[in-house]
């Protein structure tokens, strides 16, 4: 029981970031946006977040320069795709090259250990939230160790992650907002003959992006660990486009897409070093290896037609 | 619940009194050189259904453009109700009770009926109220006019027709008073036409007022009350439809007599040329289009193919020009056997005496960044004639070029013109010249004259016959019923990927044809 609820543990830590960038790209493709720049986005923000936090020592701060260095990079990447009708994934890239280089390289010069920020501790960093009657229900059987053990005890963005799931499912498929959001992604000639502005609606996914993808790289440097390292999203922000396609631009479906990606990170860290019947160790490499061949495997043949957003990618060119 | 929307008090009420529903005053509009709109004056009745005709770049688009708010006229006024109005956008437009139902329509497939409905105007932040609302709305609005579609449906599972009603839904849905219709019959098969004709006629009669905009004569002449036509963006007529004839109309669009009719002799049909038996045919998607269709052309005559798009129409063409492979059956050409089995067949079948108008000029029959020049040897360029080895001779090609820009009299006759700058009947006008003076034992022709004008229409179906003519097998599909009857020498309709009735294009009448194309089988047509 107690090796079970740890890797669930570790599962819910290591998916958090990748459901907010999950999310976040589903706000931003489901726009029509496709952004394969959430993971420059992911490392900007954790450098920002990771650097403001070490600097005034406030973890609140740095959390917030994380979600402000996210806006900047959407507000690029919108500003080339939407107003310039530039291609997106030429910009998406561009911004991850930018990110990887720029964060290394302030690093550097600013704190010179090779591109490591200082770490952070005390009020500088985001802690595991005890929630209410944790300690209490501790020892209860099965309640216990699910809710004082899994549930409680994680930093606020894991909790703000998976809210974010069932919210977005609201206001997709409730609101207002939401059927826009599904329209300009799919037919935005649709909005602009209604009346409706789609590069402001474009730019208020984007906003949205921004946000999610900016706390999830706060969670990165400031909450998971104590400081910025070189290359720190290492892959995650396109693992997390993956999950999109694999959970068909659906919140819940993705949602549990990272949450098995993130099980196979947790298993990795877990089965390390690990004598397995018949086969004996398995190679570290193998087991780091496994999060990335099932986005290879799930995306060549188990996931069916992902039918994206038809207009995603595409700049909106009124024709005159 | 007379005025379902909050945007009613914009509007300049009926009872202000003036008998114009909307009146146009001047207007200029350029783009760059060219003068899109010249002085147009433009008077339209309240409750009236006012025809608009032209033939392509004739400026009724920019003219519709304006006044929905895409464009700003260069000067010149618009009044809607008596009132001038500034009309900047899509929402001024909708505010004033002005709709419009455009050529491909502006809905999103994957929503329900009820979503398209409410987009843009929603009344609140959260869905459910404005859902509950559109339902009611919808259900007076189909009792009202006979416009009932699912509300629950999802739009790419409905028929072209009913998605057309939605179109026509959401505008009246925003309290539309006066509803602009672009083309709106291009799609339709005749029944669902006649169908759509009825709901005009009744919105009509409700006091709405109807813009229609169309290339179609004969529409114009069965329900418009007024028609003004337009050419190179001047308005050169405006009258009464009982006063005037399609004769007459078409003359003023083109400044010039045009023949409407095609004028042919008897067809001597020979020996069979291109004969296709039992053939399957499955799109890109696996799904079965062609589903074991047999039928021959004789040297001399002209088979045509009726049907409304998408039933097996682009598949069976495709399939027999060597483009797609097929499941089963057979292909004869010369009755030697010429079954596509795979896709790198079509130069073969060219080679063999099989020439291709495909069905869409700008997809499969053009690379439009190319000149005139290549695009007039695309598919042949591999010849001796046009050079040798990997070297082209670009004299040779030229010369063929300026050839068949003048026996086809291609305008502009400039040889290094890049393609896309030509007119849609020129390009047509391209592709049918590399193809017809390949002299061809047998032509496939997918919609010659699509987005043709009707000058070019005229010359374009003479090539046609004079082609049958001289004795080669011509396999026409067209959706244009009018135009199949004209030109085919025996008809097949072809439904749901099957043969569903022949016909002689001298006795057959429309309706019959018109069901058979709407899959009820003659004999259900004969009860």
């Amino acid at each position: 029981m107690e090796d079970i609820i740890s890797i669930l543990v570790t599962t819910v830590r290591v998916s958090t970031p990748l459901i907010l960038a999950c999310l976040a790209g589903l706000y931003s493709e489901r726009s029509g946006i496709v952004d394969i720049g959430l993971e420059g986005k992911l490392i900007a923000s954790a450098f920002g977040a990771a650097v403001v936090a070490a600097v005034t020592g406030s973890a609140w701060a740095g959390l917030l320069a994380g979600i402000g260095v996210s806006l900047v990079f959407s507000a690029v990447h919108g500003l080339a795709s939407i107003n310039f009708k530039g291609n997106q994934i030429i910009s998406g890239v561009a911004l991850n090259f930018l990110a990887a280089g720029l964060s290394t390289f302030l690093g550097a010069a600013w704190f010179g250990r090779g591109g490591n920020t200082p770490p952070v501790s005390g009020d500088a960093r985001f802690y595991g939230i005890q929630l209410p009657f944790a300690a209490e229900l501790r020892d209860v059987p099965i309640v216990g160790p699910i809710y004082s053990g899994l549930i409680s005890g994680h930093a606020i963005m894991t909790y703000i992650a998976f809210l974010a799931v069932p919210v977005t499912a609201w206001v997709l498929w409730r609101t207002r907002f939401g059927l826009r959001l599904r329209a300009v992604g799919e037919n935005p000639k649709a909005l602009d003959t209604a009346g409706m502005s789609v590069s402001w609606l474009r730019y208020k996914a984007l906003i949205i992006t921004s946000v999610l993808v900016g706390i999830g790289g706060a969670y990165l440097s400031i909450a998971q660990a104590a400081s910025f390292t070189p290359n720190m999203a290492a892959g995650r922000g396109y693992i997390a486009l993956a999950a999109l396609i694999f959970a068909k631009w659906k919140p819940v479906p993705a949602m549990f897409a990272c949450l098995l990606f993130g099980f196979l990170e947790a298993m990795q860290y877990r089965l390390q070093g690990v004598d397995l019947p018949v086969i004996g160790p398995v190679p570290t490499q193998a087991m780091q290896a496994l999060p990335y061949i099932l986005t290879i495997l799930l995306l060549a043949g188990f996931v069916g037609r992902a039918i994206p957003p038809k207009a995603s990618g595409l700049p909106y060119v009124k024709e005159r | 619940m007379a005025s379902p929307t909050h945007q009613t008090d914009q509007r300049p009420s009926p009872a202000a009194g003036s008998p114009l529903a909307i009146e146009l005053r001047k207007i200029n509009k350029r783009f760059g050189p060219v003068h899109a709109n010249k002085d147009i004056d433009l008077a339209v009745k309240r409750g009236s259904v006012h025809g608009i005709v032209g033939e392509n770049g004739a400026g009724k688009s920019t003219l519709m453009s304006i006044l929905y708010g895409f464009y700003h006229a260069d000067s010149g006024e618009v009044l809607v109700g008596g009132q001038p109005v500034t009309i900047n956008n899509s929402s001024d437009a909708l505010a004033l009770g002005i709709g419009m139902v455009h050529q491909h329509f502006m809905l999103v497939d994957n929503f329900t009926v009820i979503e398209n409905v409410i987009l843009g105007a929603e009344d609140s932040a959260l869905l459910d109220p404005s859902i509950d609302k559109a339902r009611r709305e919808l259900q007076r609005l189909a009792d009202e006019y006979g416009l009932a579609v699912p509300a629950d449906a999802v739009i790419e599972d409905l028929s072209v027709g009913q998605q057309q009603r939605v179109e026509i839904l959401k505008a009246l849905y925003r309290g539309a008073d006066i509803l602009i219709l672009d083309e709106p019959t291009g799609v339709l098969t005749p029944a669902e036409a006649d169908h759509l004709f009825k709901v005009l006629e009744t919105l009509r009669d409700e006091g709405k007022t109807i813009i229609l905009i169309t290339h179609k004569l004969r529409e114009i002449m069965a329900i418009t009350d007024t028609v003004s036509v337009m050419r190179q963006g001047e308005m050169v007529a405006t009258l009464e439809t009982t006063q005037t004839s399609p004769e007459q109309l078409a003359e003023l669009m083109v400044g010039r007599r045009v023949l409407l009719r095609v004028e042919k002799g008897p067809a001597k049909p020979g020996e069979v040329l291109l004969e296709i038996e039992n053939l399957v045919v499955a799109d890109d998607l696996g799904t079965e289009r062609v589903k074991g269709v047999s039928l021959s052309v004789r040297a001399g005559e002209i088979l045509g193919i009726a049907g409304v798009a998408g039933n097996g129409q682009s598949e069976l063409l495709e399939a027999v020009a060597g483009m797609r492979a097929v499941r089963s059956g057979a292909i004869r050409l010369n009755g030697e056997d010429v079954t596509a089995q795979d896709e790198d067949s079509a130069a073969d079948l060219r080679r063999k005496g099989l020439a291709h108008v495909p069905e869409d000029r700008l997809r499969m029959g053009l690379v439009t960044n190319f000149y005139e020049w290549e695009n007039a040897i695309l598919g042949y360029h591999g010849e001796a004639r046009y050079g040798k080895g990997v070297m082209l001779n670009v004299d040779a090609a030229r010369a063929e070029a300026r050839r068949q820009i003048e026996k086809f009299d291609i305008r502009p006759a400039d040889t290094d013109l890049k393609t896309a700058n030509f007119s849609g009947g020129n390009q047509q006008k391209i592709v049918l010249a590399r193809e017809m003076e390949r002299d061809p034992d047998v032509l496939i022709v997918g919609q010659p004259t699509r987005g043709v004008d009707i000058g070019a229409i005229e010359f374009i179906h003479g090539q046609i016959v004079k082609m049958r003519d001289a004795g080669k097998a011509i396999l026409l599909v067209s959706v244009e019923l009018d135009e199949i009857r004209a030109l085919s020498d025996r008809i097949v309709v072809l439904f749901d990927g099957r043969i569903v009735g022949e016909a002689d294009p001298e006795t057959a009448d429309e309706g019959e044809l018109g069901l058979l194309m709407a899959g009820v089988n003659q004999k259900e047509a004969g009860r």
